[in-house]
């Protein structure tokens, strides 16, 4: 948002040409200021002697904003406020009373105006009051295109998921067919072979649901937290035990280096979260024969977790975009590993949580190290407020 | 003596719908050869002429569907291509590749969205190659 030029169309209608003339050369020089938004805002001037010319500007223009005299010849002020309230509530009215009488303000209020101005007024405090309805118009637009965005975002995620979880039902399917149909002739070893594969994708498709589940846990704030002390090095030895039938067919060697107990005050299954995912990784995707080594250490005020692999590697443009949903990098090497596409964004999530973060060092074809940072006391309770499903 | 078989060309990163696609050719009189990528699909047609190629749109890269498509019209014009996808709905790449609109550069002589039928499959190679 930021450098961003927010335009703001204000409509002057008093029947006074020298009131209208007045108030543009005023709000000429004005700046409006929008707290906590960075943005520019660029005024545009217009103004019209009646109401009757001010309803064809309304809807030729739709002004933001209309500083609207009370008393106007033919339909007053009071009548147009009631007829900009039926055509769309979007503009916001300023209305101009004639004489500081709190009777009509609170009328004009009544009836859906933002604000009142007081003639005789002088150029500051019709500045202050415009100032303030602008910022609010700034804020209620930004507001609106935030919740369109996080629309958006949710919608591309819900479509995303729905087509990784149909790639795998049409798979399983489609075996599914194959076996009933005998279309593999007597070839019983084909038809295992094809058991073995959707049990395969079935297995993947209950990672992916997991891995949304952990993710709506995180993102919505609903999880219960239980925060312990948790020794690290006990986590990451479960972890690799966890792994380690899938390491051994491979012959990859998993160890853990650590000087001594590490205790972080953090929610375990959080922590379980985590390391899973990496140690997952960095056998899945590692060289037969190869390494995966997790190393604990630790200051005061945190602690890193690193672990590396002796595997593919990723390029500098794989590595960039990571950490996103449902990013899985495509190559002729990864063709046949499946994955959710959501580990690394959960592992992302929970790191920030903790007050920390997780990078990637990595090349193509020399493996990967992923470095952990969490704070070792959680540096708020809740977690960040959701902006995605 | 039995007429020649047919040999079909199936290429596609996934390796699940290559081997069923492969058993349910294979029992339909078909002969098959698969490929998991464009280089691997570049090497088997140099070494053998397939009488039709199925071809995923999606592989490694976005457009290697395309660019083995064009690849396979330029080299070896006589060798249909039936071009397959799962994001037709996302791509909006719906259309039929002979209508003059599509068909003018897509080169594909035919298109299906994945999850495809077999039946549906075997009906274009007929078409194509029969």
């Amino acid at each position: 948002m930021r450098n961003m030029v927010e335009t703001l169309r204000i409509l002057v209608v008093d029947d006074e040409a020298g009131m209208r003339m007045g108030a543009k050369r005023a709000l000429r020089s004005l700046r409006v200021e929008v707290p906590d938004v960075e943005c520019e805002v660029a005024l545009e001037l217009d103004d019209a002697p009646s109401a009757e010319e001010a309803i064809e500007k309304i809807k030729s223009d739709s002004p933001h904003l209309l500083l609207l005299d009370y008393k106007l010849p033919g339909m007053s002020g009071l009548d147009l406020l009631d007829r900009i309230t039926e055509m769309d509530g979007e503009t916001l009215t300023i209305m101009i009373t004639a004489y500081a009488s709190l009777e009509t303000a609170v009328t004009a209020t009544k009836r859906g105006a933002y604000d009142f101005l007081a003639k005789p007024f002088t150029p500051q405090e019709l500045k202050q009051v415009v100032s303030k309805a602008a910022a609010r118009v700034v804020l209620s637009r930004q507001a609106r295109r935030l919740a369109e965005e996080r629309r958006l975002v949710r919608f591309q995620f819900i479509s995303v998921l729905a087509h990784e979880l149909k790639a795998p039902l049409a798979a399983i399917e489609g075996y599914l067919r194959i076996v009933r149909d005998r279309s593999a002739g007597d070839d019983q070893g084909a038809y295992d072979h094809m058991v073995d594969r959707s049990l395969i994708r079935l297995e993947g498709m209950r990672k992916m649901v997991t891995d949304l589940l952990d993710l709506t846990h995180i993102e919505s704030g609903q999880k219960s937290r239980s925060l312990e002390a948790v020794e690290l090095a006990e986590v990451v030895r479960d972890v690799l035990e966890t792994f380690a039938p899938a390491a051994k067919q491979r012959k990859i060697t998993v160890s853990l280096h650590t000087e001594g107990p590490l205790t972080i005050t953090a929610d375990r299954s959080e922590v379980e979260i985590i390391l899973n995912n990496l140690v997952s990784n960095a056998v899945k995707y590692n060289v037969d024969g190869g390494n995966v080594d997790v190393t604990l250490k630790g200051d005061q005020e945190s602690v890193r977790i690193e672990v590396a692999d002796t595997g593919i590697g990723l390029s500098a443009e794989e590595a960039g975009r990571l950490f996103e949903d449902f990013v899985r990098i495509k190559n002729a090497r990864t063709r046949n590993i499946l994955g959710s596409g959501l580990g690394l964004s959960i592992v992302k999530k929970l790191a920030l949580l903790y007050g920390g973060d997780v990078i990637v060092s990595s090349r193509p074809g020399e493996g990967s190290t992923f470095s952990l940072v969490l704070m070792r006391k959680v540096p708020n309770e809740g977690p960040a407020p959701a902006d995605q499903p | 003596m039995s007429i020649a078989r047919k040999t079909v060309l199936l290429v596609d990163d996934d390796q699940d719908f290559l081997l069923q696609q492969k058993t349910l050719l294979q029992a339909a009189g078909f002969d098959v050869a698969v490929a998991q990528g464009r280089a691997e699909a570049e090497t088997v047609l140099q070494k053998s002429r397939p009488d039709l190629a199925v071809v995923d749109l999606m592989m490694e890269h976005m457009d290697d569907g395309f660019a083995l498509c064009h690849e396979i019209k330029t080299n070896w014009p006589n060798v249909p291509v039936i071009l397959v996808t799962a994001v037709a709905r996302e791509t909006g790449l719906e259309f039929d590749p002979n209508a003059p609109k599509g068909g003018s550069w897509i080169k594909a002589d035919a298109m299906l969205a994945k999850p495809i039928r077999f039946e549906q499959l075997k009906r274009e190679i007929d078409r194509l190659c029969g």
